[in-house]
């Protein structure tokens, strides 16, 4: 029997075959999957802000931000059997889910995230192999670690698969 | 913002915030609709990121949503959120003889724009309520709509909070038709920023033991 796994909002998790694992709602956030094909081992992020220097807490939710989230989640992965060299990645979300003409940084999070997700997966070395980010719509993601399939489904566009 | 100083006062003062601005609110609905709108007592809540789209039945349930930032001495967030087909409903009551499909995806149809006038109008009256209550000047920017996931759209207003905290304190006010008691029809979920608690305390008269 396999079951779904679920991330919440700045949350990680780990899955293996025959799980999958999923993420609801991504808006301006950011669903990160690392995976290892061979050993059959993946994780998700589902991230919401680029930087943990923009935290004013005392204790860090590493889940919530770009930078903590991936080095947690890779060092999750390690730890659990995953071969840090053949990790590779798959994204979606940083998506802008208002139009101000007004813009202000906070405004701007969602092409922000993407940009700090894919600064931190070349810092450590992990492949991008299929993303789908930006846009103005919300985004449920699934992740396979059999196959290694993304499902991403929106409300406007349908499903697709990558 | 530390949750631990917040007094059973303070979340009187909040709820009693989110009943006169939706009070106002749902005046202003009552008036446009022609027809009898009431409201329950709002909830103030201190909550995880992942319970408030609960409360609009799941992050990926599919609401129509009117989001404006409030500007001004105590900065926050404002949605007005309703099931798209309470949302169809609620148009097509207001644009008599035209059938409202919210998402057919055409981003020009009229009902959107409708939809955001009517946000408008309701986070207006809420919020000039609002300041009028505690003396702070506060200004509602332009509305953005958006028909998509309940997660999506209020993962939007937690940005500013998440920087501080894991929780939010929401202050919630449901609407529903008088005829049908039972359903509820909408929401008001109005999410001040961190820094903005000790300023409405204050201006109230029961501020936070600093």
């Amino acid at each position: 029997m396999s079951e779904i796994i679920k991330v919440g909002i700045a949350d990680i998790n780990l899955v293996s075959p025959p799980n999958i694992i999923r993420t609801t709602g991504l808006g301006s956030c950011v669903g990160v999957i690392l995976y290892d094909q061979v050993e059959k081992i993946a994780g998700m992020a589902h991230i919401m802000l680029p930087d943990s220097s923009l935290s004013k807490t005392p204790t860090l939710n590493e889940g919530k931000y770009a930078d903590t989230a991936i080095k947690s989640l890779y060092d999750m992965l390690i730890k659990s059997g995953a071969n840090g060299k053949g990790l590779k990645a798959k994204i979606a979300g940083g998506a802008q889910m208002f139009k101000f003409t007004s813009g202000s940084e906070m405004m701007r999070i969602g092409p922000r995230n993407v940009e700090r997700v894919k600064e931190e997966l070349s810092a450590l070395k992990i492949p991008l192999l299929a993303s789908d980010v930006g846009g103005s719509s919300g985004r449920t993601i699934e992740f396979n670690p059999e196959n290694t399939l993304l499902t991403i489904k929106t409300v406007n566009a349908g499903t697709k698969v990558i | 913002m530390d949750f631990l100083k917040i007094q059973p006062i303070h979340l009187d003062v909040l709820r009693e915030i989110g009943n006169i601005g939706a009070g106002h609110a749902a005046t202003a609905l009552s008036t446009m609709l022609n027809k009898a709108v009431d409201m329950k007592v709002p909830s103030v809540n201190v909550i995880s990121f992942e319970e408030i789209s609960e409360m609009v039945g799941g992050a990926e349930n599919v609401v129509a949503s009117v989001f404006l930032r409030i500007v001004g001495d105590a900065p926050g967030c404002m949605f007005f959120m309703l099931p798209v087909e309470q949302a169809e409903q609620l148009l097509e009551d207001l644009l008599v003889g035209q059938t409202v499909n919210l998402t057919s995806g055409d981003d020009s149809d009229i009902s959107l724009s409708a939809l955001q006038e009517v946000g408008n109008i309701l986070s207006g009256s809420y919020l000039t309520s609002f300041s009028d209550f505690t003396g702070l000047n506060l200004q509602p920017s332009v509305p953005a709509t958006s028909i998509d996931m309940a997660g999506a759209i209020l993962s939007f207003g937690l940005l500013e909070i998440s920087t501080v905290s894991d929780y939010a304190i929401v202050i919630d006010t449901a609407f529903t038709d008088i005829e049908r008691q039972d359903e509820v029809k909408g929401h008001f979920f109005l999410l001040p920023d961190p820094l903005s608690f000790s300023k409405i305390f204050h201006a109230l008269g029961v501020p936070l033991d600093e």
